[in-house]
């Protein structure tokens, strides 16, 4: 589903990514995980060419994402993303914010969005907001909004940028439950988080980077049992021994 | 000449509201057209395309240099000039006609230095989720950037709605009869100039302090959306 291959991309003459390869198969969770600054979102985002890199390829469902002629809004209205800070549209409603791009990118009438939306939107628990703007919604609630938003779109994967570290603690779970009931239904995932708890529970294989390379990709038994490189098991000790 | 008569204004009261109309139907018209062309010069300053961003830092920095009512004077001037050449006939179009066109060139360069601080104002985060939804650039702009540029700088576009307002009165220099010009054609024949003056001043003022309280509301307003 998802090819990276010897990616590496520089911001001048620093180096943020270097020769990451790596694969998504259909129906596979993948956590990508790592110390601050070390390339996963800048990686997660070079599968929807929201960043650009210089080498190296990444094939989406069989489409070059570096090649000029490969129509980008078309690839990425097919793959769902969330982001770190939800980016919900401020100026629209709920409805509005799940409608939009059903409406002007897959030419859906508006009724038939709306509904889409709204049957999402009550998968999500959040039926009862449809009519307020994001501003009225806490943190959670936001970002399982923009994980139904990415949802009607009928993406063939989802990518998550770091979905819960922007959220006060208590807020987490519910959003990771959306994700955790999505992993179980099938769904293509590749997410960039810190929460160890989600990737042990539904997890496939685990990424771990360090100075914007793949350090360690690994099955998640694998993974969490011995990990082979050092790095991935300072990192491990820390996170998780508190 | 001791006694204030403010009869002058009842009696001319008619020519007034036509030169207000005026100056208010030029506003309305230099408003809205500076808005939208300012908008495209602000999107064209922002862009990847280098000729385009080039013209439009030129466009600015040519109208913001020059005092506007040596502008006024030279679209008065050259603009038949140029529909002559493109006509091929004499093509005589007015003082009154050439305001509303050069208010709105001339306004477009201020207008764009505000909807260009208030895209700038849109974290790159909304424009990143527009994209992974499958907008083009376009659509990015036109549905997810655009919209809350507008709402964040409508207080200042409005601000300047008003400076606009104030500043058609130097079509005076070209003859154009605003409300201004009226008051000004009126005591030269009347000479009552203290009571006109007056006038004049204080309607303006009404105008002003209205739209002013408007901005201060819609200022409120919009804290309360965001």
């Amino acid at each position: 589903m998802i090819e990276i291959q010897n990616v590496s991309k520089w911001y001048g003459s620093f180096q943020v990514l270097t020769d990451c390869t790596t694969r998504v198969d259909k129906g596979e969770v993948v956590v990508v995980c790592g110390p601050s600054g070390s390339g996963k979102s800048t990686l997660i985002k070079c599968v929807n060419a929201l960043e650009p890199f210089q080498k190296g390829s990444v094939v989406v469902d069989g489409i070059a994402v570096e090649d000029p002629k490969t129509n980008l809004p078309k690839l990425r209205s097919r793959v769902g993303m969330v982001f770190q800070h939800f980016e919900l549209f401020p100026h629209m409603t709920i409805t509005d914010n799940l409608a939009i791009a059903q409406v002007k990118v897959l030419g859906r009438s508006r009724d038939e969005a709306v509904e889409r939306g709204l049957k999402l939107l009550d998968r999500v628990g959040l039926k009862a907001h449809a009519a307020k703007f994001p501003g009225q919604l806490s943190g959670g609630q936001q970002q399982r909004v923009a994980i139904a938003r990415a949802l009607a779109m009928d993406p063939i994967c989802m990518l998550f940028d770091e979905p819960t570290s922007a959220l006060d603690p208590e807020m987490i779970n519910e959003v990771l439950d959306v994700m955790v009931q999505l992993a179980q239904e099938g769904m293509t995932m590749m997410c960039v988080t810190h929460e160890m708890g989600f990737a042990r529970k539904v997890a496939n294989r685990v990424i771990f980077m360090d100075r914007g390379a793949i350090v360690e990709d690994a099955a998640k038994e694998e993974f969490f049992g011995q990990p082979r490189s050092e790095r991935a098991q300072t990192f491990l000790a820390k996170i998780l021994n508190h | 000449m001791s006694d204030f008569d403010f009869s002058v204004i009842a009696a001319n009261w008619a020519f007034l509201a036509e030169g207000l109309r005026y100056t208010l139907q030029v506003t309305v018209t230099a408003m809205v057209g500076g808005i939208l062309i300012g908008t495209l010069l602000a999107l064209m300053r922002l862009g990847s395309i280098t000729p385009l961003r080039w013209f439009a830092i030129g466009y600015v920095n040519v109208f913001r240099s020059v005092p506007l009512v040596q502008v006024i004077l030279a679209f008065y001037l050259i603009l038949p000039l140029v529909l002559q050449m493109i006509t091929g006939k004499p093509t005589p179009i007015g003082a009154a006609n050439s305001a509303y066109f050069t208010f709105t060139i001339f306004e477009a360069a201020y207008y764009s230095e505000i909807m260009r601080s208030g895209i700038q104002s849109i974290p790159k985060g909304q424009i990143a989720a527009g994209y992974a939804l499958g907008f083009t650039y376009g659509q990015t702009m036109r549905h997810v950037v655009l919209p809350q540029a507008f709402r964040n700088m409508l207080p200042v576009l409005l601000t300047q709605t008003i400076i606009l307002f104030q500043d058609i009165s130097l079509v005076y220099a070209i003859g154009a009869t605003d409300f201004f010009g009226a008051a000004d054609k009126i005591t030269q024949r009347d000479l009552r100039p203290v009571e006109m003056y007056t006038t004049v001043a204080v309607v303006y003022f009404i105008i002003c302090f209205l739209l002013s309280r408007l901005v201060k509301r819609l200022q409120t307003r919009i804290a309360i959306i965001r």
